[in-house]
């Protein structure tokens, strides 16, 4: 069943028609080609699709189109603003943060989201004191906050440095 | 994907009404579980009426201390929560060992409650399942069934399911008495949720006690007052479905349990409230002895399958320690 | 070597970086054909073995945006003698569960999902026969095992050895079906003009694809071109042609455009191949010393009923150690599953899993330190082919990885160590992985200003050949990064073999090396060493094997050290730290062989702790079949790793002295993982993965 939507991605509108069938992930990749946020699993089990949904890191996989036709999409190629990369991007080639790369853009934007959810103070599975006012983003809290991206080419151990110095420089790491 | 249509209602009473004159609509929450299984061909709605924006996304105080959750409020915010965080730790230690940062962000309250079990059996359409297809038989029963139920089980006949409900967060509110209140057809009610969840009976095909049309606005979760915790026992670090996990709260008075709550997932078609084990040890010594014979009394109707045995000593050390770790945090 | 080495070795940033975090870099699924796609979507059988008495494809056929339905009726005739899974379509008899028996063709990936529900089969089926075990009276030797492996080896007198061995393990393990995975799902499109066929397609290398498309669709080979700058891993499952590229190329014909196929990730499980599960029986036989006189390693895996793939797990046993008695052995079970194909270190990593396990076996029946064992039975010389190796560095990877790890002083008993409610334990074991070379052609062209472009049909699954190979043609040439412009993963581009065996980069940087040797001598001697006005261009290439290969025994070496902790409560297992040591020869680029060790070495401890394909016994089907429920390992279950190399260049392996790195992380990995598992608990696990489940099972409470 086609419907009419606006879907705002990376700052520009883009009216389009999408069957109510269509997921966020396939109306970015299929209608728009905007191939920034992949699919590596499209049932939530991997996180290659992670993009932020008016801010928040989400897998446009299981998202239908037609319920965010008032929201802000951002992709990670859509974080590099005018052209120039962003922090993250910078951090994951300098620590050789992926193989392949095809889950990479998954794994910017899911730090690009959890660094704002550390930053509002939300605690993870590994924080000691839920009462804690701030967080320290050590390797475990690290480790256990991205573990929705999986990776196999298995670049875990250089993906936590490549965050842990972006999140020192947001001041969300001691 | 089967074709449907799509609806946002103006109010509850809408979306109610929309739902209640089309048998094959469902509503849709975050959609993380339903959008999953339309992909998989195993839910086959063909009107989905958008709930996120209807019902409550916030978090209020209810008179006696205790909260009220909004039926839309995301997995995520609900953990994040500084009042949960400090009067009900269990459910938001139950919510962060859910699923992952990126679901948690887009699952709500309302469709947590009613996601369907993750039996490799019921999500392939192809293969046999009483849930999913009624007198098709249970593929499980016989087949891959690691992390299936050990108790309340229908082992044969039509009925035969031993599947799990996969919800953490339903764990940490079945130990906290909470309340889920709904709006249907025939008006509202409260429905406690140790009644909402149902083990598979005769019928494996209904998860719950709800009527079609019924819409989850809100969860009531009542004072607790004492220390609580939520351990999940899972196969790899992160991002993995309980193979049991033990929602647990404690009161010990002068060495003697004065209070207690224990709920166990993993292990059952619906949340499994211990409530042998609650018998067993109101009065007792808050012992590890103790502890452990509560955690056997439980355990003693246990039906494992072929090869899900390790469930029952896992379970019974989970019992154990975590209320030893809450003897422990009273101190 | 003629030029200096001046890029080859430095921690070079990836070429392909900037592209690939932004997501801009074009995967197969991701490239622009010029024209509108149709997708395609497949019906799959499910039933393991029979034939289809019934398909009506007219429901589908008759929704809107349905473009075709191809059925074994109805579609195009493949030529050649195609071999195991690839004739598509041809006919009505199934050999596996989730075998495409019709594709779907429709205007969006939507339309076309919906229709397969449209399609209805009905089969004869028999009962399928998935079970491996050791005891099926119809296990067969095959004639080879892979990669042209002996099938047995036998030397001496073992069992007389074992007989007479002071000291002896006989112990039977088992590995799980495991699935590839790549988190890129196999991906084709196909694109016809006239009798000439594009294929955009996520593989290891274009020329194997392009030969199977050339046989099946009756082609010259200057018809065929297969695109793949860029792959979202593979570890395998992309080596070879699968159904997806006859598919898509059949189904682009039938509808006259473009065509894509991408597999959904649980069509991953039936479709692309996995590591067979095996069956090893170790048998050990030691002096009091704790010198090997006998070694015995007998292997029982499956393969399908459609093709034979031998997996080769025992060779890795012919090489690691000395022994006067040696016994290997392969036997094969055919059985009603898909084909097996090849997976990460195939052989050497569930083999190794075996020998390695056995050995700590051994230490502790001896009551001598695992690594001193491994040293004392270090062979002079490679102890089957009794030939010298090129260069042999286990020793001093097992002596440098004991140093940085703090392995001295450990206590060898086990579940002496707690923290908290933690069992603490470490373990050893050592890596091996054979270093080899294939043929290889290269086109290397010049302009007048400087500019070189180097060709080659190389892919970068990940490996980080756009940077490495770069570097090896900027030092070969004698010029700065910047003035190479690398050309792969093109089948229009030189020929050379895919990404696989770890044979990438010594094929191709062999074959760079040698042609920018010539292209260099030319300019030298035909043009006084200045630039030609309008340039240059020489082709050149490498053979195969390294000259040295038939006198020397080529391998690359490591040993990796395990910290791991118990739950002694729910049996939960975590690998805190962990230090790998390898000899690896020239090491191109510090960076990108890190995480390719570092890679390797995780998914060992992915395939220890998770790994596991659970096929059900009666409906035969791979239940486990997504991400969900097939576990990997999660950013959380990967500690810190302490990964470091030896500097020793292997002269006689290839023109660059590297030994090929893509594999040896994985192999050893698990079994260092279950010898600290052992060392922490007291348990001896021998068939992975080392689930909570399983500490129940061995403390006799299930
Ligand atoms: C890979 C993966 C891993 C996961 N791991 C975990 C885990 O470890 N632990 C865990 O607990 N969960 C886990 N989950 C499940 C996740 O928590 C649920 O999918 C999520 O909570 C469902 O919420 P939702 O709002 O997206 O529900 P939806 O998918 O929108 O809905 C689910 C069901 O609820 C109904 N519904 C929704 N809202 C209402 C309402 N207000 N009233 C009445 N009916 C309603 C829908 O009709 C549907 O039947 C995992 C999910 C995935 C995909
Ligand atoms: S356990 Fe329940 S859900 Fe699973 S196959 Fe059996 S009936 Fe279906
Ligand atoms: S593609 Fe969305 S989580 Fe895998
Ligand atoms: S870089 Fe290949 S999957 Fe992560």
């Amino acid at each position: 069943m086609d419907t009419e939507i606006t879907l705002r991605v990376d700052g520009a509108a883009h009216p389009l028609t999408v069957d109510t069938r269509t997921t966020l992930l396939d109306a970015l990749r299929e209608r728009l080609r905007n191939t920034s946020p992949k699919k590596g699993c499209d049932h939530g089990q991997c996180g290659a699709c992670t993009v932020l949904l008016d801010g928040r890191r989400v897998n446009s996989c299981l998202v239908l189109a037609v319920t965010v036709d008032d929201a802000e999409v951002t992709t990670s190629n859509g974080l590099a603003a005018d052209g120039q990369p962003h922090r993250l991007h910078r951090s994951f080639v300098e620590h050789d943060a992926f193989q392949c790369g095809y889950c990479t853009p998954g794994q910017v934007c899911s730090a690009a989201g959890m660094l704002a959810e550390a930053q509002a103070g939300w605690p993870s599975h590994v924080t000691a004191d839920l009462d804690a006012e701030d967080v320290d983003l050590t390797d475990a809290e690290i480790r256990e906050r991205m573990s929705g991206n999986l990776c196999r080419c298995a670049a875990y151990a250089n993906i936590v440095p490549a965050v842990a110095a972006v999140a020192a420089v947001e001041g969300v790491r001691r | 994907m089967r074709e449907f249509r799509y609806e946002r209602a103006d109010d509850v009473d809408g979306a109610v009404a929309l739902l209640a004159a089309d048998p094959d609509g469902a509503f849709l929450g975050g959609g993380t579980n339903l959008v999953d299984l339309m992909k998989l061909g195993v839910a086959t709605p063909d009107l989905l009426v958008d709930v996120r924006q209807l019902t409550s996304v916030e978090v209020t105080g209810l008179p006696d201390g205790g909260l009220r959750i909004g039926a839309a409020v995301p997995n995520a915010d609900l953990a994040a929560d500084r009042r949960v965080r400090e009067r009900f730790p269990v459910l938001a230690q139950a919510l962060l060992s859910g699923a992952s940062g990126q679901l948690r962000n887009r699952a709500t309250t309302g469709g947590n409650l009613l996601q369907r079990t993750r039996c490799g059996y019921f999500t392939d359409v192809t293969k046999p399942c009483n849930k999913r297809a009624p007198g098709s038989g249970c593929g499980a029963l016989e087949g891959v069934h690691r992390n299936h139920a050990i108790l309340g089980q229908t082992l044969d006949g039509p009925g035969a399911c031993v599947a799990t409900h996969p919800s953490d967060m339903a764990v940490a509110l079945v130990a906290l008495d909470a309340v889920v209140q709904v709006v249907g057809p025939d008006g509202e009610r409260g429905i406690p949720i140790r009644e909402l969840h149902r083990l598979p009976d005769d019928d494996p095909s209904r998860d719950t006690t709800l009527r079609h049309g019924e819409l989850i606005t809100a969860v009531d979760v009542p004072v607790l007052g004492f220390a609580s915790r939520y351990r999940k026992a899972r196969e790899r670090a992160s991002f993995a479905f309980a193979l049991v996990s033990v929602a647990a709260a404690l009161r010990v008075e002068d060495g003697v349990v004065a209070d207690v709550r224990l709920a166990l997932g993993g292990v059952a078609h619906a949340p499994w409230r211990a409530t042998a084990a609650e018998a067993a040890l109101r009065g007792q010594p808050a012992t590890e002895e103790a502890f452990g014979a509560a955690a056997d009394a439980e355990l003693a109707a246990a039906t494992p399958l072929r090869d899900n045995g390790f469930k029952v000593p896992l379970a019974r050390n989970l019992v154990v320690r975590s209320l030893l770790d809450l003897v422990e945090v009273a101190r | 070597m003629t030029t200096i080495d001046r890029l080859v070795g430095a921690g070079v940033d990836r070429i392909d970086g900037p592209a690939k975090v932004r997501g801009t870099a074009a995967y197969a699924y991701e490239q622009d054909p010029g024209e509108p796609i149709a997708h395609l979507a497949v019906v799959q059988s499910t039933v393991n073995r029979g034939r289809i008495t019934r398909l009506d494809p007219s429901r589908a056929e008759a929704m809107t945006g349905v473009l075709a339905v191809l059925t074994p009726a109805n579609a195009p005739r493949l030529a050649g003698d195609l071999a195991s899974d690839l004739p598509v379509l041809q006919s009505p008899e199934v050999h596996y569960q989730g075998q495409v028996v019709a594709a779907v063709v429709a205007e969006t990936s939507e339309i076309a999902k919906a229709a397969v529900g449209g399609v209805v089969v009905e089969y004869a089926a028999e009962v399928p026969d998935v079970v491996l075990s050791a005891d099926r009276d119809d296990l067969y030797a095959p004639e080879k095992v892979m990669a042209g492996f002996d099938t047995d080896s036998v030397i001496g007198d073992v069992d007389g050895a074992l007989a007479a061995a002071a000291v002896t393990v006989d112990a039977t393990y088992e590995t799980p079906a495991q699935h590839n995975n790549p988190i890129e799902m196999h991906a084709s499109m196909a694109r016809w003009d006239g009798d000439s066929l594009t294929l955009w397609d996520a593989n290891q290398g274009p020329h194997t694809i392009v030969s199977d498309l050339v046989k099946g669709f009756a082609l010259e080979p200057g018809q065929v071109r297969v695109i793949s700058p860029y792959v979202g891993g593979a570890f395998g499952s992309k080596a070879f042609t699968h159904p997806n590229q006859m598919l898509a190329a059949m189904a682009a014909r039938v509808v006259g455009r473009t065509v894509v196929f991408e597999l959904t990730r649980q069509q991953m499980f039936s479709l692309v191949g996995h590591r067979t599960p095996t069956i090893q029986r170790i048998r050990l036989g030691a002096d009091p010393e704790g010198r090997l006189t006998a070694i015995s390693h007998e292997v029982v895996e499956h393969t399908s009923k459609i093709s034979e793939f031998a997996e080769q797990t025992a060779t890795a046993t012919r090489v690691l150690y000395a022994a006067a008695n040696r016994r290997t052995t392969h036997r094969l079970a055919r059985l009603d599953v898909p084909p097996p194909t090849i997976m990460r270190a195939p052989g050497e990593t569930p083999g190794m899993f075996a020998l390695e396990s056995a050995m700590d076996e051994l230490a502790v029946a001896l009551g001598i330190d695992p690594v001193e064992l491994r040293i004392r039975n270090e062979p002079a010389e490679d102890p089957e082919r009794h030939v010298p190796w090129s260069s042999r560095h286990l020793v001093e990877c097992l002596r440098t990885g004991a140093e940085r790890f703090g392995w001295a002083g450990r206590d060898p008993r086990p579940r002496m160590r707690t923290e908290g409610r933690w069992l603490v334990g470490t373990g050893v074991a050592a890596a091996t992985y054979p270093t080899r070379r294939r043929k290889a052609d290269c086109r290397i062209s010049v302009d007048g200003r400087g500019r070189y472009v180097v060709e080659i049909d190389g892919s970068d699954i990940g490996t980080g050949a756009w940077t490495t190979l770069s570097q090896i043609a900027a030092d070969a040439l004698g010029v700065g990064l910047d003035a190479v412009e690398l050309r792969i993963g093109d089948s229009r581009l030189p020929r050379a073999g895919g990404a696989g065996g770890s044979t990438g980069l010594a094929s191709w940087g062999s074959a760079v090396v040698l042609t920018a040797r010539d292209l260099r001598r030319r300019l030298e001697e035909q043009y006084g060493g200045q630039l030609p006005a309008d340039g240059l261009v020489v082709d050149g290439g490498v053979g195969g094997e390294s000259p040295h290969a038939k006198t020397h025994s080529m391998h690359a070496f490591g040993a990796h050290f395990v910290e791991v902790r118990v739950d002694r409560d729910t049996g939960e297992v975590r690998v805190p730290r962990a230090t790998s040591v390898y000899d690896g020869g020239t090491i191109v680029n510090a960076k990108t062989a890190r995480s390719q060790f570092l890679g390797g070495f995780s998914m060992g401890i992915s395939m220890a702790l998770h790994e596991e394909s659970q096929i059900d016994a009666r409906l035969g089907h791979y239940v486990n079949h997504d991400l969900a429920e097939y576990h990997i390992a999660t950013n959380a279950d990967i500690g810190e790793l302490d990964i470091s190399w030896l500097d020793e260049p292997d002269e006689l392996a290839n023109e660059i002295g590297l030994k090929g790195i893509g594999e040896i992380g994985i192999t050893g990995a698990a079994a260092a993982v279950a010898n600290a598992y052992w060392h922490a608990t007291g348990l001896r696990i021998r068939d992975l993965p080392i689930t909570p489940g399983k500490y129940f099972r061995e403390l006799g409470l299930t």
